[in-house]
């Protein structure tokens, strides 16, 4: 519940999605779930040359368990929430 | 600062709780390894880390001698959200001198 939380606060911001296949993609998040599937707008590939599949695809949805990495706005990280919601959260399971 | 909180370790996932706002060495799948500040994480292993260095190790075998290349390759991300299936294991960072 923690990141999804995270990310549904994150909403409108840009962030960078790496996926386990290399692919990188940049756009804003527009939605997130409980999975942590990500709906993404408006948006382009990083590495464009390398890989040219989605060069007309501008919104997309990101199956959760693809992905490795999401690359995070700076102003988007408000690290004392963070730290004590993960107190409170890793707990009783 | 509020709230009661437990400070007895119980479990593997408490020990992890201790790092929070230090830094961290995480070792993931595709022999990658992270460096970064804990800024949170749950039961699946998702986290965040602050000020993260990515090191990408890769082994290329030459054609002719067979000779192991053994190269790595850096990046640094300021906040990285990391998928926690990918995770291997979260330790202190090791001393390399």
């Amino acid at each position: 519940m923690l990141f999804f939380s995270y990310f549904k606060d994150l909403v409108g911001q840009e962030v960078t999605v790496e996926l386990k296949n290399d692919l990188a993609i940049r756009g804003t998040l527009h939605s997130v779930d409980q999975y942590l599937n990500i709906k993404l707008e408006n948006t382009r590939v990083v590495d464009q040359d390398k890989f040219p599949h989605m060069l007309s695809v501008r919104n997309c949805f990101i199956r959760g368990s693809v992905v490795r990495y999401v690359q995070l706005p700076p102003d988007g990280v408000d690290v004392d929430l963070l730290h004590d919601a993960a107190r409170r959260e890793a707990r009783g399971g | 600062m509020s709230g009661e909180e437990d400070a007895t370790v119980r479990e593997p996932l408490d020990l992890i709780r201790l790092s929070l706002d230090e830094r961290i060495y995480v070792k993931l799948r595709s022999d990658r390894q992270l460096r970064g500040k804990l800024h949170a994480f749950d039961q699946h292993l998702n986290m965040i880390l602050g000020d993260v260095e990515e090191v990408i190790t890769t082994v290329e075998i030459d054609d002719e001698t067979y000779e192991e290349i053994v190269r790595t390759t850096k990046r640094n991300i300021q906040y990285l959200f990391v998928r926690g299936d990918g995770v291997i294991l979260v330790s202190p960072p090791l001393r390399t001198t």
